[in-house]
């Protein structure tokens, strides 16, 4: 560079990047002390692919690999798909997923930094529509690590030994006829707040997000508003009609919300980064999870909420820009 | 986002971080003074470096350098401020002596720096980032500095229009950088608050802190000569939190002047911007293509103020100023330097140390390069930085901007330098004008907290270049073809006229032919000598006047609208910065 400025702060994609994969590891250690360490040979697995698959798609685009492999964005979006789906999905979904991430969502939309939707959530999206049955079977607590290993490898042999989520558990009484307080601590699929077992790995999603807001790397505003509203939105229809409804800590605390709030809305790619408009994409994201939860077909509506508010991301930025410095001035 | 590992002031520290200080200490916030007791206002955007580097040079006295082997003295810096040289090459001029008439409204007078002998009137390089030379004066000295009587200002003090045409004949320009034509602030307009620029906000820099600790006095003398020369009610002196040595000595120049306040505002690049610094102090925000007098605010540097002083009460012509000299150097400090010394001598007196690969004019957010150093110190130089690949490391290669949106909590003009950046590389300029280009003070903030380390600032200048380029094309266009259209214009009258003139010569001499026949007829061979030429010249000379009147009414009024052009040309956009 010839020009001013001649300094410069010491911050790069890759400190950022790695900022988002420490803040991680919590709830990575807390999976692995309650489901065993299947996950960490998924999160191995799909960080492997994502870093091949985005490598070799920048060789055939002939741009530069080794910088954009090394700013350890690939890795983010692998762990974030990992954490997004069940830990026994077998092998070859995950590699699929990565693929769809890496391949389609971020390189064939022009790499980092251009693609319009999350990768993560864009794959998540394509594996529950092809594949509903691998997706919805999330191990429990007492799930036998040995099975998981065994659904990891594609030959699960007992079928019944993973269940679906508290939400989409929820959703199947709620359609069927049962009141929530009649499931509400019945099934093992509970915990103490939502989800056994998740519950406490939402905990530490939160703590993660905690940490990245401390660091400057996520503005605050964003989980703020999602968790807000879906809180405000959620507390007001378990009011009105309670037997319909899951009281809202079975919202907030469930697994895909905390996930969602700090780490998949956050993503600066395919957000918002106008600070009004941020508010908006929070609240409308919390918005579709909310409705989607009730009234969609998906057992979770995190990643089409993500999607959707993804599309209307431009527009929201252009209609919530900044009043500049001495504009309107009286 | 992004700014993880660097301590930086609460402004751009994380969101967390901020919200956190603000719950500990919200003494911190309160925006009161603690000095005066003012309420300062919030400022957008900003950074508060890890290290200002100003120690570097801070507390070492202001000296004064050896006399050149020449001066360069410019007369042509800047298009708008220019001066005419009304002395020969080969003349023998003294210290102080007026060489330049100032031109125009904005032209300044140039004064020799020292007794010599005037060499040559040429182009010489300048200090600019486009390395293009300028009219200058090339001054060999006589080492005797031997200077012309001076002749201090003798008119009443509150006298707007005299003291305007004696600053303009003194060479005052602005001390800050920009070096705008001092007299030209000085205008009849109604002024409230009468702001002297101490902030020194750029990294490195310490001649204006210096000056304050050393010059306390000479400098509230010119801030009261300048309030009085506005009728200002009031006068601020800003000063960042950073110099208290300079906030003390001006504090105790200020105590006996009731309506001048030494107001110390927090620490945060780019506060000592002319219009972050107004807003700062009074709240104002003085929009792109305003004047800071439109809102009854003038802003001066401190070293102008000094200037000033020195001119109305000693006749002192603008000839020296204070250039900080640091970097990578083993005597580094602050000079006294003439306007026109050669910045490659300049250098020498802080002895560089041999790693120096480039030489910085201004400070490492906003100034440059120096493209050739035999360029000289003009009214805006303020500081060279000996820069070193240890100190100043290129810049990591650019990547692929991540949206992640840290540059815009910086932004003190509140733009969304990411927006600007995308519609510059897409060549799209209407667009980056819709998102305020224009309003960018290319403080290089969003450039410095980059993660992908995208030079944006580079970006901006692109755009703003090319728009310029392109306003000026179109204007080209137009005004050929409002000479095409009136050319054709012409041409069509001219016709008109012509067959205009044919028709009324025919219809003439088919009468006459009538007449005639009608008088051989009635008179027959009476009187067969009829004067021709005298039936038709009334007619036709007089057709050739109203053509020729005409025509000099027309080339009138296009020499009149030619002019107009010019001048409208050469008027100025009405921004600066100090």
């Amino acid at each position: 560079m010839i020009t001013a400025p001649y300094w410069r702060a010491p911050v790069s994609v890759t400190r950022v990047m790695g900022w988002v994969l420490l803040a991680l590891i919590p709830a990575i250690v807390l999976h692995v002390i309650f489901f065993g360490p299947v996950l960490l040979a998924q999160l191995l697995l799909a960080s492997v692919a994502a870093v091949v698959v985005e490598a070799l798609l920048l060789w055939v685009r002939r741009r530069p690999i080794v910088s954009a492999v090394t700013d350890l964005s690939a890795v983010v979006t692998a762990w974030l798909l990992v954490l997004a789906l069940p830990t026994t999905v077998p092998w070859w979904l995950t590699l699929l997923g990565v693929v769809i991430a890496i391949g389609v969502a971020k390189q064939l939309y022009g790499g980092i930094g251009q693609n319009p939707f999350n990768p993560a959530m864009v794959a998540f999206a394509a594996l529950i529509v092809s594949f509903p049955a691998e997706l919805s079977r999330w191990p429990l607590p007492t799930t036998p690590v040995a099975w998981q290993w065994a659904s990891f490898l594609g030959t699960p042999n007992v079928d019944a030994l993973a269940s679906a989520t508290v939400l989409d558990t929820l959703r199947t009484a709620v359609h069927s006829g049962q009141a929530v307080s009649e499931l509400l601590g019945r099934s093992p699929v509970f915990g103490t707040l939502s989800g056994a077992g998740y519950e406490w790995i939402a905990v530490a999603f939160l703590a993660g997000g905690l940490l990245l807001w401390l660091r400057g790397i996520i503005p605050g505003r964003l989980p703020f508003a999602f968790l807000l509203t879906l809180g405000v939105l959620s507390t007001l229809a378990w009011l009105v009609a309670p037997e319909r409804f899951a009281p809202p800590w079975v919202h907030l605390f469930a697994y895909s919300t905390m996930l969602a709030a700090f780490f998949i809305i956050t993503d600066p790619v395919s957000g918002v980064v106008t600070p009004r408009g941020q508010w908006v994409f929070a609240a409308g994201a919390a918005l579709l999870v909310f409705l989607i939860r009730h009234f969609g077909q998906f057992p979770d509506g995190v990643a089409f909420a993500v999607l959707l508010m993804n599309l209307a991301a431009p527009w929201i930025e252009m209609k919530t820009q900044p009043r500049v410095f001495g504009e309107d001035h009286p | 986002m992004a700014q993880a590992d660097v301590v930086i002031g609460k402004k751009n520290d994380g969101d967390g971080m901020r919200w956190f200080s603000w719950l500990t200490s919200s003494a911190a916030n309160t925006l009161v003074d603690p000095v005066s007791g003012r309420k300062l206002y919030p400022i957008d955007g900003g950074i508060a470096f890890p290290d200002y580097h100003k120690q570097e040079t801070a507390d070492i006295p202001i000296r004064n350098v050896a006399m050149p082997s020449h001066y360069i003295v410019p007369l042509r810096v800047n298009p708008r401020f220019t001066a005419r040289p009304i002395v020969d090459i080969g003349a023998r001029v003294r210290k102080g002596e007026k060489i330049g008439e100032p031109e125009g409204k904005f032209g300044v007078a140039v004064h020799a720096p020292t007794s010599g002998v005037i060499r040559d009137l040429g182009h010489y390089p300048m200090t600019h980032v486009s390395g293009l030379p300028a009219l200058a004066y090339f001054i060999e000295p006589d080492g005797k500095d031997e200077a012309i009587e001076p002749t201090p200002y003798r008119g009443a003090c509150d006298d707007t229009d005299r003291i305007r045409d004696f600053l303009q004949q003194m060479g005052l320009a602005g001390l800050g950088g920009a070096a705008f034509p001092s007299h030209a602030k000085v205008a009849s307009s109604p002024v409230k608050t009468l702001i002297i620029n101490g902030a020194e906000c750029e990294p490195w820099i310490t001649c204006d802190d210096r000056l304050m600790r050393e010059h306390a006095a000479e400098i509230v003398a010119g801030a009261c000569d300048l309030a009085a020369a506005v009728h200002a009610l009031e006068v601020l002196i800003g000063i960042e939190d950073n110099k208290p040595q300079a906030i003390a000595a001006m504090q105790a120049a200020a105590a006996n002047h009731g309506a001048v306040t030494v107001v110390a505002i927090p620490t945060i690049y780019p506060a000592g911007g002319e219009k972050q610094l107004i807003e700062r102090l009074t709240g104002i925000e003085v929009p792109y293509g305003h004047l800071s007098a439109e809102f009854g605010v003038l802003v001066f540097n401190v070293g102008t103020a000094r200037a000033v002083h020195r001119a109305l009460t000693y006749g002192e012509p603008l000839l020296e100023r204070v250039v900080t000299l640091t970097g990578a150097a083993d005597d580094p400090g602050n000079r006294w330097v003439r306007i026109g010394h050669p910045i490659a001598e300049l250098i020498l007196e802080m002895a560089p140390k041999p790693e120096v690969d480039r030489y910085l004019l201004g400070g490492p957010m906003t100034g440059f390069a120096i493209p050739d150093l035999d360029a000289p110190i003009l009214k805006g130089s303020n500081c060279i930085i000996a820069a070193s690949p240890a100190l100043f490391p290129p810049p990591p290669p650019e990547q692929p901007c991540i949206r992640c949106g840290a540059c815009a909590p910086v932004c003190p003009a509140r733009l969304e330098p990411m927006a600007l950046y995308w519609f510059a590389r897409a060549q799209q300029f209407g667009k980056a004008q819709e998102f305020h280009l224009f309003d960018c003070i290319e403080c290089g903030c969003c450039a410095y907290v980059c993660p992908a380390h995208i030079p944006l600032v580079d970006y901006y200048r692109y755009a703003k270049s090319e728009i310029w380029e392109r306003e000026r094309e179109k204007s080209k266009a137009q005004q050929s073809k409002a000479r095409f259209e009136f050319r054709n214009y012409r041409l069509e009258r001219e016709k008109a006229e012509k067959a205009a003139r044919a028709a009324a010569k025919a219809a003439e001499t088919k009468r006459r032919l009538e007449a005639q026949a009608q008088e051989s007829h009635a008179e027959a061979s009476a009187n067969g000598t009829n004067d021709r030429d005298g039936a038709a010249s009334p007619s036709a000379p007089n057709a050739n006047d109203a053509a020729a009147r005409k025509k000099a009414l027309v080339e009138a009024a296009l020499a009149r609208a030619r002019a107009k052009r010019a001048a409208e040309a050469t008027e100025p956009s009405g921004e600066n910065r100090e």
